[in-house]
This record gives structure tokens, sequence and C-alpha cells, in this order.
């Protein structure tokens, strides 16, 4: 409002609804135009959103979209929702982020969906029908010239012995004898309409789907076309009855139906795949708490986790802070450098880290066993006790350079005078670092530390390229190492092999998110006490 | 500022207009695009593939008026992403793929049976009996790709005779490994089959026609016991050697320090930049019978929800599945072709001609999709036979029961 104050009369002119606008801007006529071209975006992507969901039939989409569009426009637009309108875009990143992912995590959690059942029951039956078709051994190339006779398509079809027949979905093959021949092959009849590749392109779905059965018996099979200029005889393997809703081998004649477990399934309990997606209620709930192959290691896995997560944490933050106080001295020279040269793994990315870190730890071609502990062989990787120490220093080089940083920032927001106090008052140095500086650092570091616990408790990259959770028990019968910790035992339980059990594998990860949130609740609670304490 | 009634309704009428105007814009765009996609081939390739399809693609679309798009993927992200894409009908017409997914993708529904027809018999048999599942076709093959023994000519001037041959000359050189073979914490069962074919030691017994049998678990058989019996000696006498990663290998190999490798094609440019006389031989047999390695394909699959099946089909078999596409792919990307005329053209490199005469008498990697529940005990039983954890019958009896038990799940 480019600092004028309008004078009464010329605010008596103006409709409420301008005014409003106006003071809701905060004054200048900038802000006012910033505001309407960006909502004016944020309202087109929506409303193009949600005409495309409208072409999709996702009415339920539709309909969020469509109460999040009113009220971002409410929010901005009303005078009264001055608090809504800083936190209104961090909500909606905190729903989209956060809130969607594990309410649709926890959804996959209800569901069968992974390998042999990752679709809709139409589509499983129309894969199962297209895999069915089996082309008859040894028969012959039908040379073929596809042709319209009003709507519908035929097969002219030339066999290899130069017979010309035409045939329709109805009409099983007949011989005919006024086709048009060019060469060996048949390409017209009478009053109906030969197509061209591009014709035949347009009506694809039609002309693959069609199926001319060679003759009255439909045992014998039928022409179908792959590429629309030759047919071959196919026999179907399976049949598909849609009023009882039932599939049938056509050479054993088993009835395969669908007994509710998302696919269809014999009398004796085998599947036919693929299946469909179901809801299968607590099912992956249950099996993730009493599935033999989980629950044998499940309590050794669990206790190594939190021991990793905790000695991880504390390892770092120790170095860290050690690190942070020694430079932190006006005494030392040459810290800018030092600093630089601390932080370095950090820059590094971790994953690639942990992989040098498993070449540099190989028990007889390591540079660690080689030339640090004289030509030893150490199994730093392939012991189970070793390998947990080692994914335990691996991780303290990793995460130093972070802890490092953060205390060397809340040091120096500590202010000198309190030291200097404290001086006065006769403390020894430990006493100033225990009793005033280790406090007041923690009051700002402790969030850090706990947000530090819950990633290192899903710290995944780490032992999947270290050791891959290894070493195994061979003599055991599960899939689960001495580094497993939870979320890479899940990650093998739930994917085995090119096998996908995203239904599982969900069920674990809100399971374990149940257990880093509670973990993180109860932390946050104590940082407040620390909090008061000042 | 004046703010004026006339001012908030032009600026209001602005904000609509363009509210409309982009969605409106943006809905007119879409609509000849889904027009188009009925004739638009979508196709998912490689990067090192990419280029060759381009000009395949450009000649299909000159000829028939379907636009083909390449869509660039990482190869190995394709399996699970084709899975789950599949289904939701954002899936491509066509993927670039292995003939080992195959039995995942026919057990999810995502991909339909391609007929070959009469070019059946124009691909090398090894590649066609690859992609063939449950009796069917459902892809068009263009590379094969195996491993075999990889010598340095200055260290080992002729091919040994018999493994133990192998490990004489590889003494004499002066290695500590006669051979290398890449092995790593949990083994490598994909490198050492060629050893264990040769106890008569399969992991799935056959049908008539040649494509495995899941019901039929064979390698817990009498071969499999003298295998791990082997493995063990091996392991003590230090020929095997499960510190030996990939890297440490392909390291050793390239520096001279052993005149054996036991890899495939993809590590010989580097052994050449090294300066390293190259021969490639049929890997010895330990066992007696002949060494026999899995023999991967690589080829095109069709999506079971594709819209453009015919176009799809002609593609495939009519431009991908010729000797002037198959011969490119190969100069591309250094895989054997899978088309016997482009494979004999290739042939004229005799280290392609040699992998290429190995994966002949190879066996295909079985594609049924209880092959998933085998590898996570077998790698980790031979690792633990190698280093001597154990009495290696019982650990191969054990891993048998548990590889049983976890097929019938």
């Amino acid at each position: 409002m480019s600092s004028r104050t309008p004078s009464p009369q010329t605010r008596a002119r103006r409709s409420r609804g301008a005014a409003r606008l106006a003071e809701m801007a905060g004054g200048s006529l900038w802000a006012i135009l910033i505001k309407i071209v960006l909502l004016g975006l944020v309202d087109a992507l929506g409303i193009y959103a949600m005409f495309m969901l409208a072409a999709q039939h996702n009415w339920i989409v539709f309909a969020i979209l469509a109460a999040a569009l009113v009220a971002i426009n409410y929010v901005y637009f009303s005078k009264r929702t001055l608090a809504m309108k800083y936190l209104t875009p961090g909500l909606i990143f905190l729903l989209v982020f956060q809130v969607f992912v594990i309410g649709y995590t926890g959804y996959i959690s209800f569901t069968n969906y992974g390998s042999g059942h990752n679709s809709t029951k139409e589509d499983a039956i129309t894969a199962l029908m297209q895999s069915a078709q089996e082309r008859v051994p040894d028969s012959s190339t039908y040379a073929l010239t596809v042709v319209r006779d009003g709507g519908d398509f035929g097969f002219l079809v030339t066999d290899p012995k130069g017979e010309v027949s035409y045939g329709t979905a109805e009409h099983p093959l007949e011989r005919v004898t006024d086709a048009t021949m060019t060469g060996d092959k048949a390409t017209a009849l009478p009053g109906k309409e030969s197509l061209n590749f591009t014709d035949i392109v347009d009506n694809q779905k039609a002309i693959v789907d069609l199926q001319v059965p060679i003759s009255d018996d439909p045992n014998d099979g039928s022409l179908r076309t792959p590429d629309g200029s030759s047919a071959f005889l196919y026999l179907s393997s399976l049949h598909y009855d849609a009023r009882a809703d039932t599939m049938t081998d056509t050479k054993t004649g088993t009835v395969y139906s669908d007994t509710g477990v998302g696919a269809f399934a014999a009398p004796d309990g085998k599947q036919l795949k693929p299946g469909w997606s179901i809801g299968v209620g607590f099912d992956n709930y249950v099996k993730a708490i009493t599935d033999d192959g989980i629950r044998g290691p499940l309590i050794g896995v669990t206790i190594w986790t939190f021991v990793f997560a905790l000695l991880s944490v504390l390892t770092t933050f120790a170095l860290g802070l050690f690190l942070a106080i020694v430079f932190n001295d006006m005494r030392m020279r040459g810290r800018a450098f030092y600093r630089v040269l601390i932080i370095l793994p950090y820059a590094f990315p971790s994953f690639l880290g942990a992989l040098v870190w498993a070449g540099l730890l190989n028990r007889d071609f390591g540079f660690i066993n080689l030339e640090l502990f004289g030509g030893a062989h150490i199994p730093w990787l392939t012991d189970a006790f070793l390998g947990k120490v080692s994914i335990l220093f691996v991780n303290l080089w990793l995460g130093f350079p972070y802890m490092f940083l953060v205390c060397m920032g809340a040091l120096q927001s500590i202010p000198d005078d309190v030291q200097e106090a404290a001086k006065m008052d006769g403390a020894n140095p430990f006493q100033i670092f225990k009793k005033i500086k280790l406090p007041l650092l923690l009051v700002s570091v402790a969030p850090l530390l706990i947000s530090s616990f819950a990633f290192n408790f899903n710290n995944f990259n780490l032992v999947y390229m270290l050791t891959g959770g290894g070493p195994r028990d061979a003599s055991a019968s599960i899939n689960v190492g001495g580094t497993d910790i939870l979320i890479s035992m899940v990650y093998k339980v739930a994917f085995v092999g090119a096998d996908r059990d995203y239904g599982l594998a969900s069920a674990f990860s809100i399971l374990i998110f149940i257990v880093v949130a509670i973990i993180a609740i109860v932390s946050f609670r104590q940082t407040k006490a620390l909090e008061e304490l000042n | 500022m004046k703010v004026t009634k006339k001012r908030v309704l032009l600026t209001g009428a602005a904000l609509t207009a363009l509210a409309l105007g982009l969605s409106g814009c943006s809905a007119s765009s879409e609509t000849p695009d889904a027009g188009s996609a009925k004739n638009t081939l979508t196709v998912w390739v490689d990067a090192d593939r990419a280029p060759v399809l381009k000009e395949a693609a450009a000649e299909f679309e000159k000829s028939s008026g379907v636009h083909v798009k390449l869509v660039q993927k990482d190869f190995g992200s394709i399996l699970d992403q084709f899975i789950a894409q599949v289904p939701s009908g954002k899936g491509p017409d066509i993927t670039i793929g292995a003939h080992d997914w195959i039995g995942n993708f026919v057990q999810n529904g995502v991909i339909q049976p391609v007929e070959l027809g009469d070019k059946a018999a124009g691909f090398e048999k090894i590649a066609t009996d690859a992609v063939t599942y449950q009796g069917k076709t459902y892809a068009v093959p263009y590379s094969i790709e195996n491993i075999a023994l990889l010598r340095n000519t200055a260290l080992a001037p002729t091919a040994p005779t018999s493994y133990d041959d192998m490990i004489a000359t590889g003494k004499a050189a002066g290695s500590a490994n006669p051979f290398l073979i890449q092995l790593g914490p949990q083994a490598d069962p994909y490198h050492l089959y060629p050893f264990q074919s040769s106890f008569d030691n399969p992991v799935f017994g056959r049908n008539a026609d040649g494509s495995y049998n899941a019901d039929d678990l064979t390698i817990g058989n009498e071969g499999g016991t003298r295998f791990a019996n082997w493995l063990a000696q091996q392991g003590k006498e230090g020929n095997l050697n499960i510190s030996i990663t990939a890297d440490i290998a392909k390291e050793k190999f390239n520096s001279g320090e052993s005149p054996f490798l036991i890899t495939g094609p993809w590590n010989v440019p580097d052994a050449e930049k090294a300066g390293i006389k190259l021969a490639v031989d049929p890997i010895p047999s330990a066992g007696g019978a002949p060494a026999q390695p899995f023999v991967g394909v690589q080829g095109f699959f069709i999506s079971s929800k594709t819209a453009n099946p015919l176009a799809a089909n002609e593609f495939l078999t009519n431009y991908l599945a010729t000797e002037k596409v198959q011969t490119a792919l190969f100069e591309k990307g250094g895989r054997a072709p899978a088309l016997t005329a482009s494979f004999n053209a290739a042939a004229s490199n005799p280290i392609v001609k040699a992998f290429g005469d190995v994966g002949r008498n190879g066996v295909p990697m079985p594609s049924v999709p209880a092959m998933g529940k085998v590898w996570q005990f077998w790698g980790v039983t031979q690792a633990a036979i190698i280093s001597g954890e154990g009495d290696p019958t019982a650990l191969w009896t054990k891993m048998t029961a548990d590889i049983a038990a976890a097929i019938k799940g």
C-alpha cells in the first residue's frame, strides 16, 4: 500500500471485499499480485489434476483434492486464519510425504499385494487366457489377409498347399473359390474389404483377440494372428467359465475356482498364477510374528538392532564431542585445516564408504589385515562378533563428522561469560564441562541424537553394503545373518530372490515405525524435562 | 495504490483465466496424445541398446506409421518396475529383459507369449530354449551371455587339457591362486556352476522338451555330495578362496598374477586394456561330466496389457529379429547375438566365437520362479564348505532340505 494512508473518503468508496483483500496482503500491490499469481498457479495445477482424475473416474482423490483446494483458498483469502497461513505449506508437505506414505503402507499391509498377486482379478483372467494359448505342435503357418465384412472382421487364409478358406468368429473356416489371388496368397474376397497394415493397426486389439475356429469342433482349435499377416492354429489349455467363475484345465479337467485366496485354486490347493490382490486382514501381522523363519532370529536381531543404534549414536557423539572440544580450543593451530579433514567422511556417500571399507576389511587381501596387522587373516566381516564390531567401527567413521559439526555449533553458542563465571567460582575444567557445558549442549543436541538413533535403527545401506547382513550360519535354515538389523531382515524375509511380498514388508515397516515412534516420543519427553532444568 | 472494485474484478478474472488457461491448454494438449497413444509403441530399453533401437524404430515408423517411443531404463531395475507398472496400465508395450525373469513375469501375468512362427528356426537353439517357458515362447531373444575360461597366453600358452592341468599350469606360473574365480562371503554359485555341473549335479531336472521341472529338485543327488567334498578339498588346498571378490579376481588377472580367470565377456575389454594377451577356452571339467555354464539370454518382452499387440509383435519379429539389427546390437553391446546369421558373422572375432561355443554347450539359467528360492541357501552353503566350516556332505544335505522346504512354502 505504498505507505500512503488512504483518506476516509476513499475508504468509503471501496467495497469491503477489496479492502479485505488489500489488508490481508499486508500492504503493497506487488505482494497482492504475487499472491494472486501463486495462488492462481496452485489452483490451476489443482484444477488440471482434477480434470485428469475425473477422466480416470478416481473420485476419492478428486474429492480430497477439491477439499484441499477450497481449504487453501480459504486460508489465504480469509482474514481470520493468520496462523494457518504460515502452517499450511508445512502441513501439506507433512500430509503428502509423511501421513500419506504411512497410511498407504498401512493399507498395503492389510493386502496380499506382491509377486503373483499384483493386480486385479480381471487382469489375472486376461493374463491367464493369454498364456493359455498353445500353438498346436507342427501345425502350419497360414498366409493371412484380414478382411472386414460390415462391422465384423474375418480371416482370409491360404494354407501351405494353396487352398484358400474364409472364416469369422461365428463361422468356422470354409473353402472359398472366388478369392482374388496375388501370387500364392489370397488377398481379396468379393463384397468384403481387405485391410491394409494401417487399418489393421487401428483395429489391432479386435483383430488380435479374434479367434476363427477351423472346424465345428472347438477342440480342433482356432486360428489367431499375432501380426496381421500370418495366422497360426492355437488350442487353449484353459477354459474360463464366466458364470461359474471357474477356470478349467482342458487337458486334465481340473477345475480351479475363486476360493477367496486371491487366485484360482484347485480342490487340492494348487493355485493358478497370476492371482490378484485382495485384502487379507491381519494375516501379514500374524505371519510377521509367528513365521518360523522370522520368530527364531527375531529376538536376537531386535536386541542387536537396539545395541547397534544405541552404540552408534553414543560412539559417534562421544568422538564428535571430544574433537569439537579439542578444536574449539583457541590454542590449537591450523584448526580450519583440521576441521575440513574431519568433515571429509561426511562428504562421502555412505554406501560408497561402506563398499570401500568392505574392501579394506577383506580377510586375505584387505589393507587392514595386510598392512596394519602384518598379513594376519582376521575375519573382520566373516565372523559374527567381529562383523558387529566392524559395522560399529565403520559407522563411527561415517557418523562422527556429523556429530562433530553439531557439537561445534552448539559449543560456540554457549556464551563465554558462563564459563568465566564458573572459573571465578573455582570450578576446574572437568567440572565446567560436566556441570555447565554438557547440560547446555544437550538441550540443543538431544533432539538430534534422537533422530540419529531413529536413522541408525533403520540404517539399511550400511548393513547391506558392508556385510550384506552376514555372516550367515549355513547350518541354520534361515536367511538371516549375524549383523542383520530389523530392516535388513525384513528385506530378506519379504523379498526372497525375485519374489516380492509387499504386504508382509509393509506390515513389518508399520511395526518398526511403531517401535521407533514410541522411543522417539519418550525421548522427546525426557528432553523437555532437560530443558526445564535449565 | 488504489484498490478499486474494477481492479479486484480484473485480478479475479485474470486468476480465473490463468487457471482455466492452464488446465484448458493442458487438457487440450492431452487429447491428441490420448488419440495417438493408440498408435504409439512405448519400449523400455537400456542405455547400450537405445541407439541401435532408435534406427530400427525409425524404419518401422516409416513403413507402418506407428510411432515408437524409446524410454531409457537402468537394466537392473526393469524387472521390479515392469511388474509394478504393467498392472497399473502405465507400463510400456515392450521391454528389454533377461530370460530368467520369465517365470516371475508369467507368475505376475505381465507378459504375453510372442509368436516367432517360422523365424524361430533362425535363432540359436539355446536362445529359443531359454525364452521358452511352459512350452510357450515369451521373448524375441537378441543376445547370449555366459562365462568361460579366460587365459593369459603369456603365462599359459596352451589351453588346459583338464582341471589338474589347469592347476599345475597355474602353480607353475608362480601364482598363489592357480586360477581365479570370483567368490565372496556368500560364494558365487553362478560362477561355480560349471564345476558343479561337471559332477552331474544340476539344480532341477528337465522335462522331455528340455524345460526345467521345478518339482524335480536334483541339487541333492549323489553328484551333489561329490561336488561338496570337492569344494571342501579345493578350499583346503587354497584353489578356491571366498576372500576373492569380483574386484580382486579381476585385478589379479589383469596384473598378470594368475594365468586363468573364470568370467564372462564383460571383463574382456578391461583385460585387453591392461595389455593381457587373451584366449578363451572351455572351462575344464572337475567331476568327469562336461562343465556347462549357465547361459543368460537377453530379449524383448511384450506386455500383457499392451493396446498395440499387433504392432508390438510386428516390430519385434520383423524389425528387431533381423540380421542387421542383431549385428548392430552385438557391435554396440559385445554380447554374442542370438540370431544364428548374426552369430556367424560375429564369430569372426575369436573371443566372441570362443564364448559362443562354450555357451552353445551350456544350459539356460533356470527361469522357473522356484529358482529364486535356491540362491539364498546355495551360496552360503558353498562358502561354508569352501571355508571348511563343517562336514561338506552334511551341509549339502541340509541345504537341499532347506531349499525343498522353501520351494514348498
